[in-house]
C-alpha cells in the first residue's frame, strides 16, 4: 500500500509544476504506458495474497483515477489557456458595421387600404374592385347622375373618347352597380381603389384613393349608418371617443345624404383627432337612392340601406400626419422610406391595426 | 352663394346671434363655407376734402395735395390722378388702411422725396366699380357735411359664403334661406309684401315663343318701362350689393341683380329702343354670331335657345345678354325680361359654348317658374322708383302651362328610413313651413310640392326634408354587429396582398404612381399594345394610359438616380392597361432595382446588381406565394425592353400556363436615350392574372410529410456540352433519371475558355443520391453513377470530364 501511496504522493507533486502539454504526456506514459508504473502494478494483482488482494485493488484503482483525473483536468486547463490566448488574438472592431442589408416598405396608402379593410371585415363587409376604366352609364346614370346634370361638374372627368362614353372612374360607387347587377341582395362589401379627377394643384391630385361602402338589406336605416361609420373612425383613429358630426348634403346617388366631420384640435403642431371644437370633413354617405336600387334591379319597396365613400389618401394623412397630399405620387425614395411600412406590419384584427 | 345675416333678416323676424345663425345653417345642410369680415378695417377710409394742391418738385404728373380729413386736419397727400384738384371731395385712407382691391397696407411712404401721409383712392381701388381712371369724385352737396367721417356706412354683418349644393337652387336666392331656416325653427318668414302691377299701359314690343322642337324657353314674361332715367343707384342698393361682394353699375342692372340674389330671379334688362320691331324667342340657326356682354363674339350652332329681333341675335336665353340691345346710362325705354328656360338646354348650350354666367349657373338648376310675375313687379317697381318712368302691363308668353307636382307620402316610411320618429304634427309643420301645400288622406298625406323646389319629385325626397330639417343629430347609433357571412378577400385578393408584401420584404420600396404617364417612356414599353389616349389629360405628359408599370418606375428611378440616390429598389402593384374599354387592364408587380450590391462596404464586394439578383426576387416571390419551382420553366423569349440576352421569361408550369413572370436587366438602349444615370438597370414583371390559384385551402396543401434518415452521398459531375445547352435542360434530364434517388441537384460551376473546346462550356453538377428505403451500397451507387453519365451524354450531347 505504501508503495502506491509514494507513487501518488510523488505525481501529485510532480503534476503540481507548470508542465507543458509534452511533459504532461511524458507523465502519462510514465504511470499508464505500457511499461508505467501504475500499470506495472496492476499486472502484480495476481500476485498479491488473496486476503489483501481486494484492498490493494481497490487502492490502486483508486490512485489510478485521481491521477488520471488530475492529467486530464491539467490538459484541458492548458488547452483552454492556448484557445483563450488565440481568442485574445482574433478579436475583431465589434462595432464595425454589419453585413449590408436592404429594408422594403409598403406604401402608406395600401397599409391603410389593409387597415381599413381589416375594421370593416370585423362587420362582415366583404371586398369588391372594379376596373379603373367605367362607361358613363355605370360612373354617372345608373347612380342617379343623368347627363346635363350639374351634379356632373362636381366632378371633372378624364374621358377615353370623345362621345364621353368611356372614361376614368370618377369614383369608387361604379363598383356599387357592378356588385349589385352581378349579385341579388343583401349586399355588404368595401371597395377600395382608384379615382380619377381632372384637377391637380396643392389639395388635388390626378389620381386619388378612395374606398366606397355598401349595405343593402331588409331593414338597414340611417342609424346603422350612424353606427357603421362611428365604429370605423373609432378603430381606424385607434381613439376611445371620437366626435362626429353628419351633416345634410347632396350626392345624386344616395337620399337623404350626409356628410361626416369629424372633430379635432391642433396640439404642439400635432393634429389630435377625437378633441377639440374643430371639424374636418371626411366622407360623404346616405340612404342610397331608391332610383340607383331601381336600376339595379333591386325592388325598393323591399330593400334599403346606406352607401358611403371615403377619401382614403385623406385619413392616411390624418393618421400618419402626412402634408402634402403630392408627395404621396412623387416616388420620391426618401419619402417612400419615411412613410412607408414594414411588410411585417400586416393589420389585422387580433394583433391591432398597428404596432 | 354669398349672404348677409342683415339681407337675411329682410326676409327672416329673428333676433338671434350670427354664430347661432351659421350653426343652424350647417345643420340643415346650407354649409358655410367661410365667413369674411368685410368692413373690417373700412370705418378707416374717410370723406375729405383737397384744399390745395402743387406740382410735385420731382415729378411731373404727381402733385402734392392738402387734403382735409377732420374738422381741422389737413393731411399731406401725394397723388397720381388727373382729376385731383382743389375743392374736389374724395375718399382718404390713412397709413394703416388695408385697400380693398389689392389688400396692401398703406405706410407712411416718401415718394420722389416727399413724403405722403396716406393716399386718395380710385373707386376700383375701393371695390366700388371698375373706374380706375382718377380718384373717386363725391358730390360736394352730399358729403360736404361728411369731411372728416367715414366714408362706408356702419359696418353691417359679416359676408356669408354658403356652399349650395345643386339640387337647392331656391337657396340660391336670400329668401329660399330665410324658408329654410323658418322651417327649422330659426326665426319666422316675413310675407312677401310686393305690390302687384296694375296698369293700363300696353306692352308694346311683340314677343313670340316659336314653337319647335327642343325649344329651350318655356315661358316668356316681360315688362316695358318708359321714359326712365337710368343713375347710379342709391347707396342703400350700393350698399346691398356690395355688402355681398358685388359691384354696383347702373340702376338698372343693379336692380336686376339685386332681384336676382334676393328671390332667385334672374332677369334681363333690354334698351328697348334697340330692339328692331319685337321679340322672337327661337332655336338658332348653324352659323349666327352675336356679341355677348363679356364682350366676346360667338358663333352659335343649330338649336341654341336665343332671344332675337329682326336683325338678328339679342342674347342667348338664360345664360348671356348681348351688347346691341344692352342697357347703357342714356337708356330710356328698358324693356325687362323675366323667363323660364328649360335647365337642360341652357346647359347644353352653355357646355358647347363654355360659357359660365351666374344666370346660367341658375337656370340650369332650376328657376322657380312661378317666379316671373313677382320678379317683374319687384324690379319694375323699383326702377320706377330710382330711376322714374311709367310700367307697363305684364306680357307673359308661354308654350306649356307649369303644374305642381303632387306626391303621396307615407309618414311611416319616415322612421323606416331613419330609424327614428317624429310626430305627423311636426311633419306638417316642417312641410307647410316648407311651402308644401298638404293635404290628409286616410294612410298619406297628398303633397303639393312648391314651384321653386324641382329636386322634389318622390317620397324619399320629403324623407330628406323631414330629417334635414328636423336634424340629422336625433338619428341614433345603432351599433353594427360583429359578424361574417362571407369571406373579406377573395383568393384573387389575398394573393394581391401576399405579393405586396413580399416583393417589400425583399427590400423594394412600395410606390403608387399615376395609372397614366408620358407616351416618352411609355413607347419604350408598350410593345404591340396600341396607345390609348385621354381625350383631356392634365398636361401632355400624363396624356396616355400606361401599356407598363415600367413607363412611370423608370422615369421615377431616373429622377431618384437625379436627387443622388444611387442604389434603390422600388415596386408598384397595379393596373396595366390594354384597352380603352372597362376591363382591358391587367394587375401587374413590377420592380425596378438600380444601381450596386454592397456599394463601399468594408466588409463585402460591391458589384453590380445582375439579372440573378432580380431573378431571385421573382422566383423566391413566386416560391412564397406557394408556386413549386420545381414545376418552372425559363426560357429567354422576352418584350424588347428587356437586354435580349439577360432577360427571361418564368412559366409555371411548362407549355401549361401564361407567362408568370419576366425578369432582366432594362435594354441597355433604353438606358442610353432615357439618359439613365446607373451603373445597372434590372427590373421584373409578375402577372397576377396569369398566375393560377389553388383550389385548395392551405390547411389541404400541405402534402405527406416524408423524409428519408438513409446516408446519403454526394457525386459531382462535370460534363463539356455546346453552349447552347441550358442548365435547366441538364438539370431536368438528371432530376428525371430516377425521382426516387436523386434528391437534389446543384449546379456549382459553369466555365467556358482555357481548355474547353471552343463554343463549349463546362458545366459542374453536384448530384445527393439518397433513398428511403435503405442504405444504399457502392454497388448501387456505381450503378446510378454511370446512368446519370449514360442518360446525359445520350440525351445532350454532353461528354463527361475525366
Amino acid at each position: 500500500m505504501s508503495e502506491i501511496k509514494n507513487i501518488r504522493d510523488q505525481f501529485i507533486l510532480k503534476l503540481g509544476d507548470d508542465l507543458s502539454i509534452d511533459q504532461i504526456n511524458e507523465i502519462k506514459t510514465e504511470l499508464f504506458g505500457k511499461n508505467g508504473l501504475i500499470s506495472l502494478k496492476f499486472k502484480t494483482i495476481g500476485s498479491i495474497p488473496e486476503t489483501e488482494r481486494k484492498k490493494f485493488a481497490s487502492d490502486l484503482n483508486q490512485v489510478k483515477d485521481e491521477l488520471q483525473n488530475l492529467i486530464t483536468s491539467k490538459i484541458n486547463e492548458i488547452e483552454e489557456k492556448k484557445i483563450n490566448e488565440k481568442l485574445e488574438q482574433e478579436k475583431v472592431d465589434i462595432t464595425l458595421p454589419e453585413r449590408p442589408f436592404v429594408r422594403g416598405k409598403v406604401h402608406p396608402v395600401s397599409q391603410t387600404i389593409d387597415e381599413i379593410s381589416s375594421i370593416f371585415s370585423e362587420i362582415g363587409f366583404s371586398v369588391e374592385e372594379g376596373p379603373d376604366v367605367e362607361n358613363e352609364y355605370n360612373n354617372f346614370t345608373a347612380l342617379n347622375t343623368p347627363d346635363n346634370h350639374p351634379a356632373r361638374d362636381m366632378h371633372d372627368t378624364f374621358y377615353l373618347d370623345e362621345n364621353k362614353e368611356v372614361l376614368l372612374r370618377t369614383h369608387t360607387s361604379p363598383v356599387q352597380i357592378r356588385t349589385m347587377l352581378k349579385d341579388k341582395p343583401p349586399f355588404k362589401i368595401i371597395a377600395p381603389g382608384r379615382t380619377y379627377r381632372s384637377d391637380s394643384d396643392q389639395t388635388h391630385a390626378p389620381m386619388f384613393h378612395q374606398v366606397e361602402g355598401l349595405h343593402i338589406d331588409r331593414n338597414i336605416n340611417m342609424g346603422h349608418l350612424k353606427g357603421c361609420l362611428n365604429y370605423f373612425i373609432k378603430e381606424f383613429f385607434e381613439v376611445e371617443k371620437i366626435k362626429m358630426r353628419f351633416r345634410p348634403s347632396h350626392f345624386p346617388f344616395t337620399e337623404p345624404s350626409a356628410e361626416v366631420d369629424i372633430g379635432y384640435e391642433i396640439k404642439d403642431g400635432k393634429i389630435i383627432i377625437g378633441e377639440g371644437d374643430k371639424w374636418l370633413e371626411i366622407l360623404g354617405c346616405g340612404m342610397v337612392h331608391p332610383n340607383v336600387l331601381r336600376n339595379v334591379k333591386v325592388n325598393p319597396s323591399k330593400y334599403q340601406g346606406y352607401a358611403f365613400g371615403i377619401g382614403i389618401d385623406r385619413l392616411a394623412m390624418l393618421k400618419y400626419g402626412i402634408n402634402d397630399l403630392r408627395a404621396f405620387f412623387d416616388c420620391d425614395y426618401r419619402w417612400l422610406n419615411h412613410f412607408g411600412f414594414d411588410p411585417l406590419d400586416v393589420p389585422s384584427n387580433y394583433r391591432g391595426l398597428s404596432r | 352663394m354669398k349672404i348677409t345675416y342683415d339681407w337675411l333678416k329682410d326676409h327672416l323676424k329673428i333676433s338671434a346671434k350670427e354664430d347661432k345663425l351659421l350653426e343652424k345653417l350647417t345643420d340643415i345642410g346650407l354649409e358655410v363655407e367661410s365667413i369674411e369680415k368685410l368692413y373690417e378695417g373700412l370705418d378707416l377710409f374717410k370723406v375729405a376734402k383737397i384744399i390745395k394742391t402743387e406740382k410735385h418738385p420731382n415729378a411731373d404728373r404727381l402733385k402734392v395735395c392738402d387734403v382735409k380729413v377732420g374738422n381741422k386736419e389737413i393731411k399731406k397727400v401725394v397723388c397720381g390722378a388727373a382729376n385731383a384738384r382743389e375743392g374736389l371731395l374724395t375718399v382718404y385712407a390713412p397709413p394703416g388702411a388695408i385697400i380693398p382691391k389689392n389688400k396692401t397696407k398703406l405706410v407712411v411712404a416718401k415718394i420722389r422725396n416727399v413724403t405722403s401721409y396716406g393716399m386718395l383712392c380710385s373707386e376700383s381701388e375701393l371695390n366700388l366699380s371698375d373706374e380706375s381712371d382718377g380718384i373717386t369724385e363725391l358730390s360736394s352737396f352730399k358729403y360736404e357735411k361728411n369731411i372728416g367721417k367715414s366714408y362706408f356706412s356702419k359696418p353691417s354683418s359679416n359676408l356669408i359664403d354658403l356652399s349650395i349644393t345643386p339640387n337647392r337652387p331656391d337657396c340660391l336666392g336670400v329668401r329660399g334661406i330665410a324658408r329654410d331656416l323658418s322651417a327649422a325653427g330659426f326665426g319666422n318668414l316675413k310675407p312677401e309684401k310686393d305690390k302687384k302691377i296694375k296698369s293700363n299701359k300696353k306692352q308694346t314690343l311683340k314677343v313670340k315663343i316659336t314653337k319647335e322642337r327642343n325649344q329651350g324657353c318655356l315661358s316668356f314674361g316681360s315688362c316695358l318701362i318708359t321714359n326712365v332715367k337710368n343713375i347710379e343707384s342709391p347707396q342703400w342698393l350700393k350698399d346691398k350689393l356690395i355688402s355681398v361682394g358685388q359691384k354696383p353699375i347702373s340702376a338698372i342692372v343693379d336692380i336686376t341683380n339685386y332681384v336676382m340674389i334676393d328671390i332667385n330671379r334672374p332677369l334681363h334688362a333690354y334698351d328697348a329702343d334697340k330692339i328692331e320691331k319685337g321679340i322672337i324667342v327661337r332655336n338658332s340657326k348653324l352659323g349666327e354670331e352675336f356679341t355677348a356682354l363679356d364682350n366676346k363674339n360667338y358663333k352659335l350652332d343649330d338649336g341654341m335657345c336665343v332671344i332675337s329681333d329682326n336683325k338678328g341675335v339679342l342674347g342667348l336665353g338664360g345664360i348671356i345678354g348681348g351688347t346691341r340691345s344692352g342697357t347703357e346710362l342714356d337708356t330710356k325705354n328698358v324693356l325687362l325680361e323675366s323667363a323660364y328656360f328649360d335647365p337642360r338646354s341652357i346647359r347644353k348650350t352653355a357646355k358647347k359654348l363654355t360659357i359660365d354666367t351666374d344666370a346660367k349657373f341658375r337656370f340650369e338648376r332650376g328657376i322657380d317658374p312661378l317666379s316671373i310675375e313677382d320678379g317683374l313687379n319687384k324690379a319694375a317697381f323699383l326702377i320706377k322708383e330710382i330711376c322714374g318712368g311709367e310700367i307697363s302691363k305684364i306680357d307673359i308668353q308661354k308654350i306649356e302651362t307649369y303644374k305642381n307636382k303632387i306626391i303621396k307620402f307615407e309618414p311611416k316610411i319616415f322612421e323606416k328610413i331613419t330609424g327614428f320618429k317624429i310626430s305627423t304634427k311636426e311633419m306638417i309643420i316642417i312641410l307647410e313651413k316648407l311651402g308644401f301645400k298638404l293635404k290628409k288622406e286616410k294612410k298619406f298625406f297628398k303633397l303639393s310640392v312648391p314651384s321653386w323646389r324641382p329636386d322634389i319629385v318622390q317620397e324619399i325626397d320629403i324623407v330628406e326634408e323631414l330629417v334635414r330639417i328636423s336634424g340629422y343629430q336625433k338619428i341614433k347609433i345603432e351599433n353594427p354587429i360583429k359578424e361574417r357571412s362571407k369571406k373579406t378577400l377573395n383568393p384573387t385578393q389575398k394573393l394581391f396582398h401576399f405579393l405586396q408584401r413580399a416583393v417589400a420584404s425583399k427590400g423594394y420600396l412600395e410606390a403608387i404612381t399615376w395609372s397614366f404617364t408620358d407616351t416618352k417612356y411609355n413607347d419604350h414599353f408598350k410593345e404591340a399594345n396600341k396607345e390609348i389616349k385621354i381625350v383631356n389629360p392634365i398636361s401632355s405628359e400624363l396624356g396616355v394610359l400606361r401599356n407598363s408599370i415600367f413607363s412611370n418606375l423608370v422615369m421615377y428611378t431616373s429622377k431618384n438616380l437625379d436627387r443622388g440616390i444611387k442604389d434603390l429598389s422600388i415596386f408598384e402593384i397595379g393596373p396595366i392597361f390594354y384597352g380603352s374599354q372597362p376591363g382591358d387592364q391587367n394587375t401587374v408587380v413590377c420592380g425596378l432595382s438600380a444601381g450596386k450590391k454592397s456599394r463601399l462596404s468594408w466588409i463585402e464586394k460591391e458589384r453590380n446588381k445582375d439579372v440573378f439578383d432580380i431573378k431571385r426576387d421573382v422566383i423566391q416571390t413566386l416560391v412564397e406565394a406557394g408556386y413549386d419551382s420545381e414545376k418552372f420553366y425559363i426560357d429567354d423569349v422576352n418584350p424588347n425592353y428587356y437586354h435580349p440576352g439577360k432577360s427571361g421569361r418564368i412559366f409555371l408550369n411548362k407549355g401549361k400556363d401564361k407567362v408568370a413572370a419576366y425578369f432582366g436587366e432594362i435594354h441597355p438602349n433604353i438606358i442610353k436615350k432615357l439618359d439613365i444615370k446607373t451603373e445597372s438597370l434590372v427590373g421584373f414583371e409578375i402577372f397576377l392574372d396569369n398566375l393560377k390559384l389553388s383550389k385548395k385551402p392551405l390547411k389541404d396543401q400541405k402534402s405527406k410529410y416524408l423524409v428519408s434518415d438513409f446516408q446519403k452521398s454526394e457525386r459531382d459531375f462535370a460534363f463539356i456540352v455546346d453552349r447552347k445547352v441550358n442548365v435547366q435542360d441538364l438539370v431536368s434530364v438528371i432530376s428525371s433519371i430516377d425521382k426516387n434517388l436523386i434528391s437534389n441537384i446543384k449546379v456549382f460551376d459553369v466555365y467556358e475558355g482555357d481548355n474547353i473546346p471552343k463554343n463549349q462550356k463546362s458545366i459542374a453538377i453536384s448530384v445527393t443520391i439518397q433513398s428511403f428505403e435503405k442504405t444504399l451500397s457502392d454497388n448501387d451507387l456505381e450503378k446510378i453513377n454511370n446512368l446519370i453519365i449514360e442518360t446525359v451524354e445520350n440525351k445532350t450531347g454532353a461528354k463527361i470530364r475525366s
